[in-house]
């Protein structure tokens, strides 16, 4: 895992002093609001509708059982006892008092964390494929590479007030789980037919009010090219961007208005400048930070097959488990192991300081010392050996951490919505509870298969409902709440965006509704294994416009 | 509409209204009520003061309704500010003063 150098630990340091003086002298009326809303923003401290709320960056959405554990106790001491993990692989806190949060920011910092660039108009967290490292499927981890642009963007005085924010996500397996086309900047990491290490580039996708795939501009990007090019793309759009209309003002505008071929022949014609400057990333350099993330030394554990067998019969529920929420390690004696924070019923993300502090011990004890976040909002421990699942499983069935249903109808993306969200317009977390409760019994799930529901409280998008198979949109009409439905949205390497079913359905009848697009795609799919998504790719809305609304919507 | 005025107190972010003494107070069950229009411009400047002060950020005139001697914000946001995350019943003003009035 990377550590922290002397300039790191300076830097951070250095922020925290400094936001410490902003925070004292704003108490004392010495600064007002207007100077120092982005001054907080600048250190990931908004204000909700309850109290302020502040951000945690997990680069990559890595972090070890140190960290975790310090997750906990500021969750215990300075919150209210727990924490949101989000969709972008960070950790929010919804109760912190603005006069702790530079207490708060010195303990993040002594375990190497921060709240930088969570927030603003600059290059925010690079987020990463959370099974980076592990995964039977990856060619290479793309971790290094997302710390090399961490590094490279981190308070780069070009990029501190670009037109809008800018999001970055780096995968490295065919399978992509990092949703990069819909990130401003996504990157494949992969291999050409000569060996090398490279990337297929995209650009320009997003969520938001105005949903876009990202174009892919380039197939094959040299890996000692990542930060000239990236740095040219970045010059276009800093050069070119609109700043006249927050809401035209990310890269995903730019490339639509300028068009996919204008916008990489600029990108090109940048990069030719750039190319061979001090922006090529020299050999020596990428490996140093590659052997940061050297994975740990597995030992053969082939013990646990047996184990492992003998567990999952005698014991129903762990087989379920094992099932769905362990997905194959690239050492065939290990699994990777996704921890649900979706128990039937519960808040999609939050965990109580007990249950982070048992991950932590989780990781240290079976796991390599390492966790991952999801943007799924699911912990991972990403090295487990078989022969350890058992203890694993036994320790987090007894905090609530054990729902067998990771990929599954109740394993719902929900922004925090109305419930916390100054911006919102209708509750989501609610509407994931009441889905969940509607679907508990895991052998319906089961039946259903792969389903993913994902659900945001206004327009922003933050629960990704674009790329949800199920897609549940929150908006507020005539003074009360009422959810729009998409279908046939999905965020992996063959993205697409849902597509408005209908009218809207009151609170009360968005449960009902979800299930009726399921039972229709019971009753139409053509065998058990054919998915939902597979199924709609292959039918349309029209059935299930029918089973909504009934026959008269043919017309409409 | 009545009105109440409100805000987030500036050193914790806790959400307050304005009192009849003139206080900022935790919970709404006490808070001004503005019935006429002098009554709301009144609230308007204590508001404006109260922020020039660095008492407190966001504020903000809602509508209210009374029910029963209690005070109930029309809109569900100033619902659920007075009362708490409506999925955390155990959080927030809920918690602390009287039972879930939000939704
Ligand atoms: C204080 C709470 C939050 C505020 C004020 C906020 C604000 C916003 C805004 C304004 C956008 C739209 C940006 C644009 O299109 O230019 C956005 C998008 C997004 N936010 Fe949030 N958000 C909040 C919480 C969250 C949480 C909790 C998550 C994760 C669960 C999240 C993840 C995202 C994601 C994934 C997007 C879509 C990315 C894109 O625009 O392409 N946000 N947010
Ligand atoms: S989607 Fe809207 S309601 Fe949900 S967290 Fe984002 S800004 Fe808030």
């Amino acid at each position: 895992m990377y550590r922290y150098d002397e300039f790191d630990h300076d830097f951070v340091r250095q922020r925290v002093a400094q936001y410490s003086d902003q925070v004292e002298r704003r108490l004392s009326g010495e600064i007002d609001e207007t100077a120092f809303k982005p001054l907080r923003l600048m250190n990931g401290v908004y204000l909700q509708l309850h109290a302020y709320m502040l951000r945690v960056a997990i680069p990559y959405g890595t972090l070890n059982s140190r960290q975790m554990r310090r997750l906990a106790r500021i969750a215990r001491d300075y919150d209210k006892g727990y924490g949101h993990f989000t969709t972008r692989q960070n950790i929010q806190y919804n109760w912190p008092k603005l006069s702790d949060t530079p207490a708060i920011l010195e303990e993040l910092a002594e375990v190497e964390m921060h709240a930088i660039q969570t927030s603003g108009n600059c290059i925010r967290n690079v987020s990463a494929d959370h099974f980076a490292g592990a995964a039977a499927d990856e060619v290479a981890d793309p971790r290094p590479y997302a710390e090399i642009l961490r590094q490279w963007s981190s308070n780069h005085p070009e990029y501190s007030f670009l037109p809008r924010k800018f999001k970055i996500a780096v995968t490295g397996a065919e399978r992509d789980r990092a949703a990069i086309q819909v990130h401003d900047i996504g990157l494949h990491l992969k291999r050409n037919e000569a060996g090398a290490l490279g990337f297929a580039v995209y650009v320009g996708g997003g969520q938001g009010r105005t949903p876009v795939i990202a174009k892919k501009i380039r197939d094959f990007l040299p890996e000692a090219d990542l930060l000239s090019y990236t740095t040219a793309i970045m010059r276009v759009y800093n050069l070119n961007g609109r700043r006249d209309n927050k809401y035209k003002a990310r890269i995903k505008i730019l490339v639509n208005e300028t068009g996919e071929e204008e916008f990489t022949r600029q990108v090109e014609a940048e990069w030719q400048k750039l190319k061979e400057t001090e922006l090529k990333l020299p050999q020596d350099d990428l490996q140093a930070i590659a052997d940061y993330f050297a994975p740990p030394s597995l030992q053969d554990r082939p013990e646990g097959w047996g184990l492992l067998a003998a567990a999952k019969k005698a014991d129903a529920g762990f087989a379920a488990w094992v099932h769905q929420n362990v997905t194959p390690h690239r050492h065939p004696d290990y699994g990777v192991v996704t921890i649900s924070l979706k128990p039937i019923g519960g808040i999609p993300g939050d965990a109580n300081d007990t249950q982070m502090e048992v991950v932590a011990d989780l990781a240290e004890k079976f796991g390599h010392d390492e966790i991952r976040v999801s943007h799924e909002q699911n912990l991972v421990l990403p090295h487990v050996a078989f022969a350890d699942l058992e203890h694993v499983y036994k320790a987090l069935l007894e905090v609530e951490l054990a729902t067998a249903n990771a990929g599954l109808v109740t394993d719902i993306i929900a922004c925090p919505g109305l419930d916390y969200c100054a911006l919102a317009n209708a509750r989501s977390i609610p509407v994931a509870q009441e889905i969940s409760e509607r679907f508990a019994s895991l052998e319906r799930q089961q039946e259903i298969g792969e389903l993913k529901i994902k659900i945001s409280g206004c327009i922003n998008a933050c629960g990704h409902h674009h790329v949800g198979h199920i897609g549940i949109l929150g908006v507020e009409k005539k003074g009360a709440e009422l959810y729009q439905i998409t279908l046939g949205g999905s965020g992996d390497e063959n993205t697409s965006i849902g597509q408005i079913i209908g009218r809207g359905f009151e609170p009360e009848k968005i449960t009902d509704a979800v299930e009726t697009i399921v039972e229709t795609y019971l009753g139409l799919r053509e065998n058990a294994d054919e998915t939902f998504l597979e199924a709609y790719r292959r039918v349309g809305p029209a059935p299930f416009k029918e089973a909504l609304y009934g026959e008269t919507s043919k017309a409409a | 509409m009545n009105k109440v005025l409100t805000a987030n107190r500036l050193t914790d972010g806790i959400a307050v209204w304005l009192g009849a003494n003139g206080q900022w107070l935790e919970s709404i069950d006490n808070a001004l009520i503005g019935r006429h229009q002098e009554a709301v411009d009144a609230l308007e400047e204590a508001g404006k003061s109260a922020f020039n002060d660095n008492l407190v950020v966001d504020v903000d005139l809602i509508d209210v309704e009374e029910i029963d001697g209690d005070i109930f914000p029309i809109r569900l946001r100033e619902r659920i500010r007075a009362a708490g995350p409506t999925i955390r019943t155990d959080l927030g003003k809920q918690s602390e003063f009287k039972p879930a009035t939000a939704a």
